[in-house]
């Protein structure tokens, strides 16, 4: 006898974002912790509904633009005052005025490269194979169809109860994704 | 949005992804049209190489700069591209800010349009030094010969914004595309194209709390790209402000060259767009309340550069400096008035016609109008670089300058370069956001 395919989760596929995104809530206050949801669009509302937090990115962001600015204007300083200065007309060896703008450009560098790699990191990406690409009809995750996957490893999971569960907030279909 | 929907309201989501990923699986008619624009462009790309080339081999000396004048077109053409290109970020970035969300069906083409006029205007700093050879100076690093770059000359500025503003836009144009990309990965069929498509998805797969992440990525890029944009131009102004040339420093260059790159860059993406809508047949995507409010923002735009240009013969007058009112009566009407009157003419009389409604939404109407305001800031940039340098403070330094051919084949070059690379874009990326488009598409119905 084969022994059965490990289970990642269940997957409901749904008509409407405003289903899945009531789904979320219902599941989210039943207790299952391990789930997401899968949209072809930002869906207002629904990182909220999943308890993602996304402060991180603003915090990354923040550290990229203290980061470059502060560096770049360190460097400018080192560079014509304590490294090598010269006399350039007649000007300050520390002209901050004229310090200003790269240093600006540099936090602006710094704030957008930190800021798209900790979403990167953040979502783990790049990672080009996951389990619920294995769903049924998943591929219209990215056309007009709305998943709600709750994963097995959620301690509230159990098969029968979650498809039930599933069903009754409207699912079109439930479908297994191996693990 | 009071003023009524920007997408009709029989669109479906389906119907958004077969429209915009059709055009780039399936492409609409023969291949023939789309090689043969590829095909001229790339003529110009070669004529580009070609001039690259003998610039190179001997030096800028085949350019009709001159001593009086050693900024020629190749400085005012820096000029016209990266302002075009400020319009891409404008769209993307201040109006995603505003939460103006009829810029979902042109963020884009528009930071595409963004990115390669970037990427032109960043080559002619380059080009033009006497020694391009050793351009990497005017980038800090620790060296052996122990010196750096100064960092009180607008030039190393600019060296600093742009790379930014070239890098910033590709970042926010390809974090903006990774979803579109996951929808061009599964909807392909042809097995090279999911695994090209995939690649560039990095696997997204549509996660909710992807989303929330990405969605705050991308809001941090776009706000803080707004005072980039305003900041990259300033910079380029400053190039001209800084210098103590009459004609040039002005304390209204930043703020009046930024409004004039911005109603360049409108004019050119309402040229794209309309092209798009009619080679690609987006109608829906790309609607006639779309072009009407792009109409709205370059006459808006186009006013406050002609405040602008009042201004600034104002001052010159006022100012009663025999040498600033010299500069501007070349300019009205001295050697340089077939320019100033050139850019007046093409910037601001066909603009007027954008006052009515019904035109706004007249393709050809608009279409004239953005050509003429392309080509007026074009004169814009020449009249204000040339003129002050050809007749300043010592009449014996004074002296003509006309462009030799080698900087027109650059220049025409680049505008090869510009449309073969827009051309590979719109066949084999999406030239509208996908996912950005369906996200107004729910918001409309809601409503």
């Amino acid at each position: 006898m084969p022994r059965p395919l490990p289970l990642y989760g269940l997957m409901a596929e749904f008509d409407t974002p405003d289903q899945l995104l009531a789904a979320v809530k219902q599941a989210r206050a039943d207790g299952y912790r391990r789930l997401d949801a899968y949209t072809p669009m930002p869906v207002s509302g629904m990182g909220e509904a999943l308890g993602t937090n996304t402060t991180p990115v603003a915090w990354a962001a923040l550290a990229g633009g203290v980061f470059g600015g502060g560096g770049g204007l360190f460097m400018e300083w080192y560079a014509n005052v304590v490294s090598y200065p010269l006399n350039i007309g007649g000007r300050p060896e520390a002209a901050w005025p004229a310090f200003v703008l790269p240093a600006f450009e540099l936090t602006v560098l710094g704030a957008t490269i930190f800021a798209a790699l900790a979403m990167l990191a953040l979502n783990r990406l790049p990672r080009l194979n996951h389990p619920v690409f294995e769903a049924p009809r998943f591929s219209a995750a990215e056309v007009d169809r709305f998943f709600l996957c709750i994963e097995a490893a959620d301690p509230h999971f159990r098969p029968e109860r979650t498809r039930a569960f599933l069903e009754a907030c409207g699912a079109v279909s439930v479908s297994e994704v191996p693990g | 949005m009071a003023e009524g929907k920007s997408l009709p309201a029989d669109l479906s989501d389906r119907g958004v992804t077969a429209q915009i990923a059709g055009a780039v699986l399936h492409p609409p008619g023969s291949g023939w049209a789309w090689l043969a624009v590829l095909g001229a462009s790339g003529l110009l790309v070669a004529m580009l190489l070609v001039s690259i080339f003998w610039l190179f081999f001997k030096g800028v000396g085949v350019w009709g700069i001159n001593i009086p004048v050693n900024w020629g077109i190749a400085i005012s053409n820096t000029v016209w591209w990266i302002g075009i290109g400020h319009a891409g970020t404008f769209i993307s970035a201040v109006l995603l800010v505003t939460g103006q969300h009829w810029r979902n069906s042109l963020n884009r083409f528009a930071e595409a349009m963004t990115l390669l006029a970037a990427t032109c205007a960043a080559m002619y700093p380059v080009l033009h030094l006497g020694r391009p050879f050793y351009f990497y100076w005017v980038i800090p690093y620790p060296n052996v010969m122990h010196v750096w770059p100064q960092f009180r000359s607008p030039l190393e500025w600019d060296m600093f914004a742009f790379f930014t503003y070239l890098t910033v836009s590709l970042i926010f144009w390809y974090v903006g595309m990774i979803p579109d990309m996951a929808a061009l990965r599964d909807t392909a069929t042809g097995r090279r194209r999911q695994v090209v498509y995939g690649l560039m998805a990095l696997g997204w797969r549509g996660s909710a709390a992807h989303w929330a992440r990405w969605r705050r990525a991308y809001v941090i890029v776009a706000a803080i790209a707004v005072p980039l944009v305003v900041s990259v131009h300033s910079g380029v102004a400053l190039l001209f402000a800084v210098g103590p040339i009459p004609g040039w420093h002005s304390t209204i260059f930043p703020p009046y060259f930024v409004l004039g790159a911005v109603f360049s860059g409108f004019a050119v993406v309402v040229m794209l767009a309309i092209v798009l809508r009619a080679v690609f047949g987006f109608r829906d995507l790309i609607t006639d309340r779309h072009m009407d409010l792009l109409g709205q923002w370059l006459l808006a735009t186009g006013l406050m550069t002609s405040y602008g240009y009042v201004m600034d013969a104002f001052t010159a007058w006022y100012s009663a400096e025999p040498f600033e009112r010299g500069t501007l009566l070349d300019r009205v009407a001295g050697p340089y008035a077939l320019s100033y009157w050139s850019a007046v003419v093409l910037n601001f009389v066909p603009l007027q016609l954008l006052w009515l409604p019904r035109l706004r939404r007249t393709m050809p109407v608009m279409f004239a109008v953005a050509l003429a305001v392309t080509l007026g800031m074009w004169f814009e940039r020449y009249m204000l670089v040339e003129s002050a340098l050809s007749r300043d403070f010592l009449p014996s330094s004074w002296g003509p300058y006309v462009p030799s051919l080698w900087e027109w084949m650059l220049f025409f070059g680049l505008v090869g370069f510009f449309l073969f690379a827009f051309t590979l874009f719109v066949r084999f990326l999406p030239a509208v956001p996908i996912a950005e488009v369906k996200e107004v598409l729910h918001e409309e119905r809601e409503e």
